[in-house]
This record gives C-alpha cells, structure tokens and sequence, in this order.
C-alpha cells in the first residue's frame, strides 16, 4: 500500500454533496427569520422573543430528535403523540402533592413510554408488521390508554416541584425547557454521528438486507431506535404536562405529524438512510419560527396550517429534485 | 431484397464522461441468428438497450430496411418491429398467460363503445392461434406463476411474434435452463428462423452459440471486435477476440500447494431450496460451484453464511462445529460472502464509500462503541489504493462509482474483516473488463495467503479459468464434482442439467 498517498488524500477533505440540501434549507430559515423580523422589528426580533421561540421548539424538537432516528432507520412512529399524553396523564397523576417524591412521575414517563417504544419495535421487527401500521395501531391504543387513566378528564394538582421540571429557569433567563432540548439534541447527535449504533442506524435504513448481511443484528437495532423515541416521547409527555401544570388525556394530538414535519423539512429522506441531525433541529425551530411570527403578525392560526403545509410540501419537492440531479 | 434487416452504425454512449460504446456496429440480416458476444461489461446490453429506445446514443444510426430510424423508448422499438426477452423475465405472476401476452394492449370488445372492456375470447383465440402455430402447449388460462422458467420464455417468444416482430433480442435465454429446456427453445428459434425473423442471441455459453448462431458480432471494452460466419471461427479464436488475449493469461491461475481443510458441510438441507449437500474446502483453494439460474447455488452459500438455517446438516469450520446462526457468528469466525447483487444485498448506496467499507468491522474500528474517525479514514484509504478503486475522495456516495468500482467496495468492506474463507457469489457480474482482472488478481493474492476461496459463476469459461475443482449444482442437489484436470464445459453442462434424469451423485 502507499502510505503516503494514503494520507495526503487523507487531509483533503472531500466535499460533502449531501450537506448541500441542509444547506438549502438552512438559507430558507434565514430568509424566513429575516422577512419576519423586518415585519415585526419591535415584537418579533426581541431577544426574548428568541428564547420564546427556543422553548416553543423545544417539545417538538425533542420528539422529533427521536423520529429522526426512527426514520433514517427507514420507518416511521405515529405513536409519540399518544405517549405524550398518556406519560402527561400518568405522571400528573402520581404528582400530587404529599404522596410520591418527585423521580417516581419522572421515571414512570421514562418507564412507560421506552415499553411502549420497545413493543413498536418488537411489532416492527419481530412481527414484520409495517412501522406505520405497528404505530398507528399503537397511537390509536396509548390514545385509549390514556384516557381510561384519566377517566376522560385532565389530572390537576400537582406539585410545585413538578411544574418546575419544564416551568423553571436556569440561571433565571434560560428556560428548563430549552435547555433539555439542547441536551437531548447534543447527545442524539454524538450517537448518531460517532457512534457505532448511529452509523448501524443510517445502514438498516439504507439497505436492510446489506446491514443484515454485513452481520447487524437488524431486530435489536429497530427495537433500540423505537424504544429509544418511546422514551424521548415520555419525556416529552412529562414535559408538557409540567409546562400545562395538569396532565391531559387529549393533549399531544398530532404531535406525531409536527415532529415528522421537522424532521422531513430538515431533509432526513423518508425512505430512510440519509439526513442530518442539524437538519431535524433547523425543522424544528423552523416550525416554531412560522408559528410564533405568524402568531405575532395576528395571521389566523388557519392560515398558519395552509403555510406550514406549504413548506412540508416544497421541501420534499426540493429533496426530489436535489436526488433526481444527482442521479 | 436488402442484405441487412438491422443495421446499428457507430453507435457511441458515454455515462458520465465514461465511454461504454466506442463507434460500435451490428449489421443483423433477416432469418438469421446473431450471436453478440463479450465479456461483461463489453457494452452488449447497453447496445442492445439503445436498440430497444431505453438509453439513447450519443451518436451513430439506426437503420431498419435500410431506413434511418429514431428509437426514443420501448413502445417505438416494438412499433419498429424490435422486442427483447429480457433474462429477468418481467411477466405478472397473478395474471394468466393470455393476459400477460396482451398487457398494455389489450383487445377491446366492439361495440360496446368507448367503455374499455376486454375482449376476453378474441384474446384467448388469437393465443391459441399463436401456440398452435408455434407448436406450443401451454394452457392459455394458467397463472403466470405456475409456468416452469422455460415455460414464461416461451410465452414471452409468443408475446414477441404477437407483436409482429422482426427482431427478437434475447439476452441470456438459458441461463436457466435445462439441456432439455434449451433444445425445446432451439427449436423454436428455428421456427423464427424460418419465417425470416432474426434472433440476435446473448450468451456466455460458448458451445450454445457455436450450435445455433449464424454469425457472431464480438465487443470488448465498447469497442467493436469482429463480425464473422460461425464457419469461420472456433471457441479458442473466439475467447480471444473476447477477452484480447490468451486465455490463460486472462486468468491468471495461481497454483499454491493445498492446506488443511477449513470448511466441511455435512448433508446441508434447506427446505426445497437445496438437499443433502455435503463438501470441504482447503486453505487455498478456489472452489468453484457452477449450476443454472435457480439451481440453489446462492441459497446454499446463504445457509453457510448465517442468512438462512438450515433444516438439517452440519457446518464444521476449521474442525469446530458450528452453528451458524447469523451472519454475525459467520463473520466471527472468519467467513466472508460477497453476495450475488451488490446493489440489492452488498451496498448501502446512501452512504459514503468509507461508511460501505467499515460497516461489517466498526466495532474494531471502535472504543466504547465510538468509532476512531482517524483509523477508519486510514483503513478506507489504504483499501481505495490497494484496490485501486477509483473514487473522487472516500466521502463520495458509493452510489457515484462505476459498477466494477461499486464491486471493489463490497470487497473491501470483507476483506476489511480479515476472513480465511471468502464466498463470492457470482463476483463479476455488471463489471468491466478491468475491475474483473483486479478481482481474479486479488483472488490469487487471497489463497498466495492461504485464504479459502469459494466462487459461484455462470460463466463456466471464468470456473474453469480460475478455480481448482468445481461442484455443479442442479435443482438445489450436487450433481457433479470435477477436477482441474477434467475441466470442460460440455461436462459442467451435463451436470447442470442432470436432475431431469433423476440420478443424483
């Protein structure tokens, strides 16, 4: 072998067309981020306004930290909503004050919503069953769940300590809130990028049969990648019903599609086996930007449907046209 | 009448500033047998795909009766009088023969209007009419997927004098099947014959084109060769036209003294897909295994990699006896496959050539499960140089490189692994001439260093080229074991064939 040349080519870093596409949709943020700050220089463009933003993007950017790993590996969870309503429900309920301290709720969300998470993946894998029948049957179930804990009604009273979990601030500026997020983004993105198990993840979705015959243990790999967004969809379940001070069987109703939004307009393919993490969290703040300019400039949350589904559309436009030239 | 029915004038065709067609012409007269023949990679299907309008030249001609034609897409070849049998056969197993022969044109019933209906009887008579006069039975009525391989050609040979075809392509017709199968198939190609049709025949089988061909057109590397009288040529002549050399020195056999015996399977049975099979292999060898399409060669080499279980039979690999649960426990100890479709089963075409080459061995290129970008760059590197892959840089998407490059990954990615027995299952299919000189090279190398090598080929010339002893496999049963020594293609086919009579080795 030629060391040498070996390592000289080494140092060149090779162009990376893939990132590209991230790219395009990182200018779309800006224009967008630019167009509304001139419309709304006084409320808009606060900083505050920016955290605000942050902490709007933060639950969906949780879940849909979790999609993304589901879908590089080539599937998809409708369940995340429904978790997060019933982790909201069981965790409210066991958040009264006087009775349990407060990891009980916390791992309770973390418990149930990685099980459910692992019985996707099982369906999944082990069943064979198309992700999206395994998760709409189980979205469809944990919505059921849900409700029957509540006995149809929100859980309230909860304690202070509880409501501080997503409530509080970190150094009085910061947002919990913004700040798991951040956590949560940092570590997914170091998994998915350095990493064994992330590499494992791009390869099951970029060709199963490869992955299979290149001696990845397939199976546990999907039940991982499911159980691991069963477990950020509980968390999420428990945020939210800290941030609402109550926990409410209806809440999270289409979360699901939100964070499957984010991840796509991040430009992760559906089909599964490419897309970047930075992607998935410019989606989410995107989604957050729309809606809190949108809300500021007083356009009617029907309007801001018509938009956000707009932009879901043209970025997988985008995504198409980028794959049908390199090609 | 005019000398030539179809004549392709310096038809030329780049990929991606790569040539695979260099001034190429085939000259086809009327009621003959044109053997097209090269190595793969040769340029024979793309030739064949300008002429059925599904790529188009970059330049060159088209004549048809002696008048320029323009073939933009397949519906404008059958209209030209142009069909293709292609090798995949691409029937709709859940609809029956009639309806298979008039898919996309259908008989529609008159008088009932613009409604669109069927008429089922009209096709049905006309199918029987066609059958009757090409001497074929086949229920009419039966599912697609109950017909034997050789049965679905014939009906797509009918499907092509349906359409009235005057030059009927066939790539690969018997590739799977039996000697019987393919002398029916030989008379219906006389038949052809004598209603002036012209068959233009791809294969790899030598002797089949010396029996049926008229004349042969010979490609290599893009460039066109020769076009001869069958009178004129004989198989050694042919190989060399084929391959520019001599043929022994196109298979550069390396001859290193036997070891121990490294892997035994003993009596492996799979379901229908393969019975009672039991052989060994030694520290370098090369181990050919030859057998038609669907003779259950890859499926065995699945079950011994762990892909698939066996229902009975043992597995011993360097005298230890194992069960080979999956392809983790293979790869553990020591066993490579480097499978049949690299795009379907060996690449992960979204990814990287780098991401391809680690993937079977990141948890060595790892510490606590994070893999050292610094090593995995410099494994990837030295593999793209001792392999001579030709890639922009190793970030590029596997999915960039040329087929023969594409190869060169999969078998790093194994190589990579550090196995002492490698299966290659039909390791040079879709590559260039080149690339497949590399990958026989680097079979040498493997067994120089005592590696064990098992290959699967279609191309008997490759077999016999290159290993020490073939096994033939037919209808998932062996069939035959030949030494070096007594190599010939006529007893590979014999062998291959031999399930019809029913008397197994």
């Amino acid at each position: 072998m030629n060391r040498l040349s070996a390592l000289t080519r080494l140092n060149k870093k090779g162009l990376d067309l893939s990132s590209l596409r991230e790219l395009g949709i990182l200018i779309a943020f800006v224009l967008i981020l630019a167009v509304l700050m001139i419309l709304s220089p006084n409320a808009f463009a606060r900083p505050s306004n920016f955290i605000n933003i942050l902490k709007q993007a933060s639950i969906n950017g949780i879940l849909a930290t979790g999609m993304m790993y589901v879908i590089i590996s080539g599937g998809i969870d409708l369940s995340v909503g429904s978790i997060v309503a019933l982790t909201g429900v069981v965790s409210a309920s066991f958040a009264h004050p006087g009775e349990y301290p407060l990891v009980v709720p916390i791992l309770l969300s973390a418990v149930i919503g990685t099980l459910i998470g692992l019985l996707n993946g099982a369906g999944v894998a082990y069943g064979s069953i198309p992700p999206f029948i395994v998760t709409l049957g189980s979205m469809t179930i944990v919505r059921g769940l849900a409700l029957i804990a509540a006995h149809g009604s929100p859980v309230f009273n909860v304690t202070k300590a509880y409501e501080a979990l997503a409530g509080g601030f970190l150094f009085d500026t910061i947002p919990h809130l913004v700040v798991y997020f951040l956590v949560v983004t940092v570590i997914c993105a170091f998994v998915l990028t350095k990493t064994v198990f992330g590499r494992r993840v791009y390869a099951i979705g970029g060709n199963e049969v490869a992955a299979r015959v290149s001696g990845i243990n397939v199976n546990r790999m999907k039940l991982a990648v499911y159980s691991l967004s069963g477990f950020l969809a509980g968390m999420a379940g428990l945020l939210l019903a800290s941030r609402t001070v109550s926990g409410n069987p209806t809440s999270g109703q289409s979360y699901e599609l939100d964070a499957i939004a984010a991840v796509i307009i991040g430009g992760v393919s559906m089909t599964g086996g490419s897309g970047k993490w930075y992607g998935t969290v410019i989606g989410a703040l995107l989604i957050a930007v729309i809606g809190n300019g949108l809300d500021i400039l007083n356009v009617s949350s029907h309007f801001q449907l018509l938009i956000k589904g707009s932009i879901i559309v043209i970025a997988v436009l985008l995504d198409i046209k980028g794959k049908a030239r390199q090609t | 009448m005019r000398e030539y029915i179809l004549e392709m004038k310096d038809i030329s065709k780049s990929f991606s500033k790569v040539k695979v067609l260099n001034q190429v012409s085939l000259k086809v007269r009327a009621g003959e047998v044109h053997a097209l023949v090269g190595e793969n990679g040769a340029g024979k299907s793309t030739l064949m795909k300008i002429l059925m309008g599904i790529y188009s030249a970059d330049s060159g001609e088209i004549l048809i009766d002696g008048k320029e034609v323009k073939i933009q897409n397949p519906k404008e070849a059958i209209s030209n009088g142009i069909s293709m049998i292609h090798q995949e056969l691409n029937s709709v197993l859940d609809m029956d023969v009639v309806e298979n022969i008039f898919i996309g044109r259908e008989i529609v019933r008159v008088g009932a209007g613009s409604l669109g209906v069927v008429d089922k009887k009209m096709q049905l008579r006309q199918t029987e009419e066609l059958f009757a006069r090409m001497g074929v039975s086949i229920n009419p009525k039966q599912l697609m997927r109950n017909l034997s391989v050789a049965q679905m050609q014939l009906v797509e040979i009918i499907k092509a004098i349906s359409l009235s075809s005057r030059v009927i392509i066939m790539d690969e017709p018997t590739s799977a099947l039996t000697g019987k199968e393919v002398k029916t198939l030989f008379e219906q190609i006389d038949r052809l014959k004598a209603q002036s049709v012209a068959i233009i025949y791809i294969s790899h089988r030598l002797d089949e084109i010396f029996q049926i061909a008229d004349r042969i057109t010979v490609l290599r590397d893009g460039e066109w060769i020769g076009t001869d009288e069958v009178a004129n040529l004989d198989s050694e002549k042919l190989i060399k036209m084929m391959v520019g050399r001599e043929i022994k020195e196109f298979f550069p056999k390396q001859t290193v003294p036997m070891g121990d015996v490294v892997l035994e399977v003993k009596n492996l049975s799979r379901g229908s897909h393969f019975q009672n099979i039991s052989f060994h292999l030694r520290a370098g060898e090369i181990l050919g295994i030859a057998g038609l399409v669907g003779a259950g060669r890859s499926e065995l080499v699945e079950c011994i990699f762990g892909l698939t279980r066996p229902t009975t039979g043992e597995i011993t690999i360097r005298g230890h006896r194992v069960d080979v649960r999956s392809p983790g426990v293979a790869i553990r100890n020591r066993v490579a496959l480097i499978t049949e479709d690299r795009k379907l089963t060996g690449l992960n075409l979204k990814a990287s050539v780098e991401h391809n080459i680690s993937l079977a061995e990141l948890t060595r290129l790892a510490r606590f499960g994070i893999i050292n970008d610094q090593r995995e760059g410099e494994v990837t590197e030295s593999y793209i140089d001792k392999l001579k892959i030709k890639t922009n840089s190793r970030k590029s998407l596997v999915a960039s490189l040329s087929g023969g490059n594409q190869q060169k990954v999969v078998v790093s990615k194994w190589l990579l692994a550090t196995p002492d027995i490698i299966i290659l299952d039909e390791p040079n299919r879709g590559i260039d001439v080149g690339a497949k000189r590399d990958i026989y090279l680097l079979m040498g190398d493997l067994v120089k260093a005592g590696k064990a090598v098992i290959m699967i080929s279609s191309e008997t010339l490759e077999l016999m080229g290159l290993a020490d002893r073939i096994l033939v496999l037919a209808a998932g049963r062996l069939t035959g074991e030949i030494d070096r020594p007594d190599f010939s293609q006529e007893s590979i086919m014999r062998y291959a064939s031999e399930f019809q009579s029913g008397n197994m080795v």
